[in-house]
């Protein structure tokens, strides 16, 4: 009798990539849910379109490459980025940006550096950066106010408004700034923190929902392994322990540890993109300094930078120190200790 | 464990070993399913005597030993038929009686599947053994150095796997205190329960076999480490501690976590104390014996018996009855098959040592040895898949689970761009090759693969290496060596010419050309007068 020679070990007990994959996009679905219920079905239009780009660029770069089709869209990784982008990109956000978006985090950010697994940059967190500065009035005019306070849009109008990329009849009634970009320029106006937190918007809670819902698919995550700790912690952590410091340096100017943690990308940031295995940094004690320094420098671009949310522009920033994290924090191996 | 602990200098470790401190467990490792424990508690069985035996000469850690017997030459079971050459290795007994038909090169259990030299016996089917050795029963009285020589010429080797030389383990030190014999009882693999059916069914000749080492080794404690998932051996052996009412051993329960049979991981998991990265359990005063070793032993001491056979697990999905098997030594696995109702249609897979660090091997005709602690066979639904292999995604659960607090994501790396550098400053050597990085990579990666083979690869650069170096050296020195020779001899020449012009003054020049114009004059002379006699 003949057998199969092959490499030890002859058992397996992982998690395949596609599975993880699966579980992130189960992950999002209450949050998706919440956010569909407070904006209309902008996301879902954008998620299709994202889906749609992502799918068929990375199935053409797999073509160019001469990579196994099957085995790499299999991997449910483009769908990922598409879901993150649409999170990220206003509900009524024209179509072209949002394929501008998902080509250039797939295309650019993702394949030309060599796939899956090879990327520096968190590629939706890349092609979102990139349409933020190329587009910078769509994406800070095109959120409609959440409902409880607009008329809110049908599906029709919402297909309308993207495909045909101009926002609907009366939309200065229908739209709104988010909370972040309102405590900014409303702290410019030298507003004081309580006079801003009694205004309508900021008490309508959909973006505290947003992110409680986000943060419950995130725990969905750790429970199920896809995930660790860590990162999330840490940028909690390092959100939390700023705002905190200057929240208690002068309440009037500056927003509470729960305000800044509950809007936003803070969630979202904490589990779905600073937790992108292939760009964050690989040891346990790197991760908690790049979760860290995520949450710090996302609290610093809000509260001094000229962009109402800072997630994006941080995860970009600390995939770039990756490398010399990674340098520094090398565990020390069994029995090397006094080395 | 604490700064102090770290900077003791080896072997002055505090011999203060968890009697009152829980066990530190280690760290990362899995924990396998398994439903092995069933099998443990079935009676062995036993291998029948097949048509022929075949005796690797090189069944251990170290130099093969050397063969001590013709072909044609009638041998007895327990006869030594090959010599241990050198410190580091291990004598070869023969298995059975019979005739030496054979000394050639046959297939050897080897992840290479290659041949190596063996001994090969046809049997008389009378399995007659030699006279056994001289019993030492009260080898307490003995010379510690006479008992170990006994362990040395009946040939044992670890059986937990690893088989390196017992004699040469029991070895002292002189520049390290020893303190304590650590009884691996382990066994974490998920399918493997030899250890554990001779925990169960021989527990006495375990405690009887350490207390040999301990005196061997002149050391007053033995830990038993044993694992929560076994009760039975773990009760087994305290009452066979009790009986012999020996207060220098000690059992102790460690978490079921693989891979806590490899004794680096045990020995943290007891002690705290990590073994240094290019040294051996001695170095911090401890020696680890599996206990199947032990029970050797105690055959070769107390009863003078050679090591000829060992408990052999044959299980897996792809075998009709799993069972725990005594086999002679250089029994065909394809016999421990059939003893155990032979194979399933939809076998696929045969491994020689456990689903996580065994090889598989092509066909079934390769013989038992004294490493062999389990044959697995394995259908395609429980082995891996050797396709959908995708790229690493940095996820680190690698890493997690290394016990050997590795980045297994980053040798990866490394050791596909041939970076030896970074592999050597991440600690590649330091790796042991569990493979549960590989276990729970979702991308199926063949991580201890690639890591067995970059090991390889800069031995193989060091030995080059070293070797170019040699070279470099030698024609250095040849250079050296010819160009010193041109200069002496030319010098050497110089000198004697200035010898001898010193020794000539004018006056002997003038006698010297004189003398040899007077011999030239005379030899023409000479000649003319031979022509007119020619003329003549």
């Amino acid at each position: 009798m003949k057998f199969q020679v092959e490499p030890a070990p002859h058992t397996f007990g992982s998690k395949p990539v596609p599975e993880i994959m699966r579980d992130v996009l189960i992950a999002m679905f209450p949050a998706i849910l919440v956010y569909v219920w407070y904006f209309g079905f902008g996301i879902v239009i954008n998620t299709v379109i994202a889906a749609a780009v992502a799918l068929a660029s990375e199935a053409l770069i797999l073509r160019l490459r001469g990579k196994n089709l099957s085995l790499y869209l299999g991997d449910y990784s483009a769908i990922v980025t598409a879901i993150l982008l649409a999170f990220s990109l206003p509900p009524l956000t024209p179509w072209y940006v949002t394929a501008i978006a998902t080509l250039f985090a797939v295309v650019f950010a993702k394949h030309l550096y060599g796939g899956l697994g090879f990327n520096l940059f968190n590629p939706a967190m890349a092609g979102y950066v990139l349409v933020l500065i190329a587009f910078p009035t769509a994406m800070a005019d095109l959120w409609i106010a959440p409902r409880g306070m607009g008329d809110g849009l049908g599906l029709g109008q919402t297909l309308v408004a993207i495909l045909a990329a101009a926002p609907p009849d009366a939309w200065d009634a229908l739209s709104s700034a988010t909370p972040l970009s309102r405590v900014q320029s409303d702290l410019s106006k030298a507003m004081t923190m309580s006079e801003i937190s009694s205004e309508p918007m900021m008490s309508i809670g959909a973006w505290l929902w947003i992110n409680l819902t986000v943060a419950l698919g995130g725990l969905y995550l750790l429970f199920r392994g896809v995930i660790r700790w860590h990162i999330p912690v840490a940028v909690v952590f390092g959100i939390g322990l700023l705002a905190t410091v200057f929240y208690f340096v002068d309440v009037d100017r500056y927003p509470s540890p729960i305000f800044h943690l509950t809007t936003g990308a803070a969630m979202l940031g904490a589990f779905f993109i600073a937790t992108d295995p292939v760009s964050a940094a690989t040891s346990t004690r790197g991760r908690l300094i790049y979760g860290f320094g995520i949450g710090a420098l996302a609290y610093i671009i809000r509260t001094w930078g000229a962009y109402p949310d800072g997630i994006a522009f941080a995860v970009l920033l600390m995939n770039m120190t990756v490398p010399a994290i990674d340098y520094f924090t090398i565990p020390t191996a069994y029995g090397t200790r006094d080395d | 464990m604490d700064k102090r602990t770290a900077e003791e200098i080896p072997g002055q470790v505090d011999d203060e070993l968890t009697p009152t401190k829980k066990p530190s467990g280690f760290y990362g490792g899995l924990r396998l399913p398994t439903d092995k424990h069933a099998l443990a508690g079935q009676p062995l069985r036993e291998a029948p005597l097949a048509d022929e035996i075949v005796l690797p000469l090189s069944q251990h850690a170290g130099l093969p030993a050397i063969p001590s017997v013709r072909v044609g030459q009638a041998v007895l079971r327990g006869e030594r038929i090959a010599d241990p050459d050198g410190f580091i290795s291990a004598a070869v007994h023969a298995s059975t009686s019979g005739t030496v038909v054979a000394i050639e090169d046959r297939t050897v259990p080897h992840p290479s599947g290659l041949n190596a030299p063996c001994i090969v016996l046809r049997p008389d089917q009378e399995d007659r053994w030699c006279e056994p050795d001289p019993v030492i029963g009260a080898y307490h009285t003995e010379d510690p150095v006479r008992v170990r020589q006994r362990v040395r010429d009946a040939g044992i080797a670890g059986l937990g796997g690893a088989v390196f030389p017992t004699s040469t383990k029991l070895t002292a030190r002189a520049d390290v205190h020893m303190h304590t014999l650590i009884l691996n009882g382990a066994e974490c693999d998920p399918e493997i329960s030899c250890d554990e059916t001779l925990m169960h069914w021989r527990p006495n000749d375990i405690i009887a076999g350490a207390r040999i080492i301990l005196h061997v080794l002149q050391v007053n404690r033995c830990v038993i480490g044993i694992e929560e998932d076994k009760p039975q051996c773990e009760q087994a052996l305290r009452t066979a501690v009790s009986e012999f009412d020996d207060d220098r051993f000690e059992v102790v329960r460690v978490p079921a976590i693989y891979p806590e049979g490899s004794e680096r991981q045990l020995i943290q998991a007891l002690s705290g104390h990590e073994v240094p990265s290019n040294g051996l359990p001695l170095d911090i005063g401890f020696v680890c014996v599996n206990v199947a070793t032990a029970a050797a032993v105690k055959t070769a001491i107390i009863d003078g018996r050679a090591l000829t056979e060992r408990t052999v697990t044959v299980t897996g999905q792809g075998v009709r009855e799993p069972a725990n098997v005594v086999s002679r030594l250089g029994t065909p696995l394809s016999t421990l098959i059939e003893v155990c109702g032979g194979y399933k249609e939809d076998a696929e897979r045969l491994v020689i040592g456990g689903a996580m660090m065994g090889f598989a091997v092509g066909h079934d005709n390769i013989p038992v040895v004294k490493a062999c602690n389990s044959v697995l066979v394995m259908t395609a639904a429980e082995s891996r898949p050797a396709t959908d292999i995708r790229p690493c995604i940095r996820c680190g659960e690698c890493a997690r689970v290394c016990p050997s607090k590795l980045l297994p994501q980053q040798l990866y790396w490394y050791a596909g761009s041939h970076d030896h550098e970074r592999l050597e400053r991440f600690n590649i050597f330091d790796c042991i090759e569990c493979g549960c990085c590989d276990y729970v990579c979702p991308s199926n990666i063949r991580l201890a693969q690639h890591f067995r083979y970059a090991k390889a690869e800069i031995t193989v650069r060091d030995a080059d290496r070293e070797r170019a170096q040699l070279a470099k050296h030698r024609f250095e020195n040849r250079d050296k060596r010819q160009t010193l020779d041109a200069n002496e001899r030319a010098e050497q020449l110089a000198e004697k010419k200035r010898q001898a012009a010193a020794a000539l003054d004018i006056h002997k020049r003038r006698q010297v050309i004189d003398e040899v114009m007077e011999r030239v004059k005379a030899k023409e002379r000479a000649s003319r007068n031979q022509d007119s006699t020619d003329t003549r």
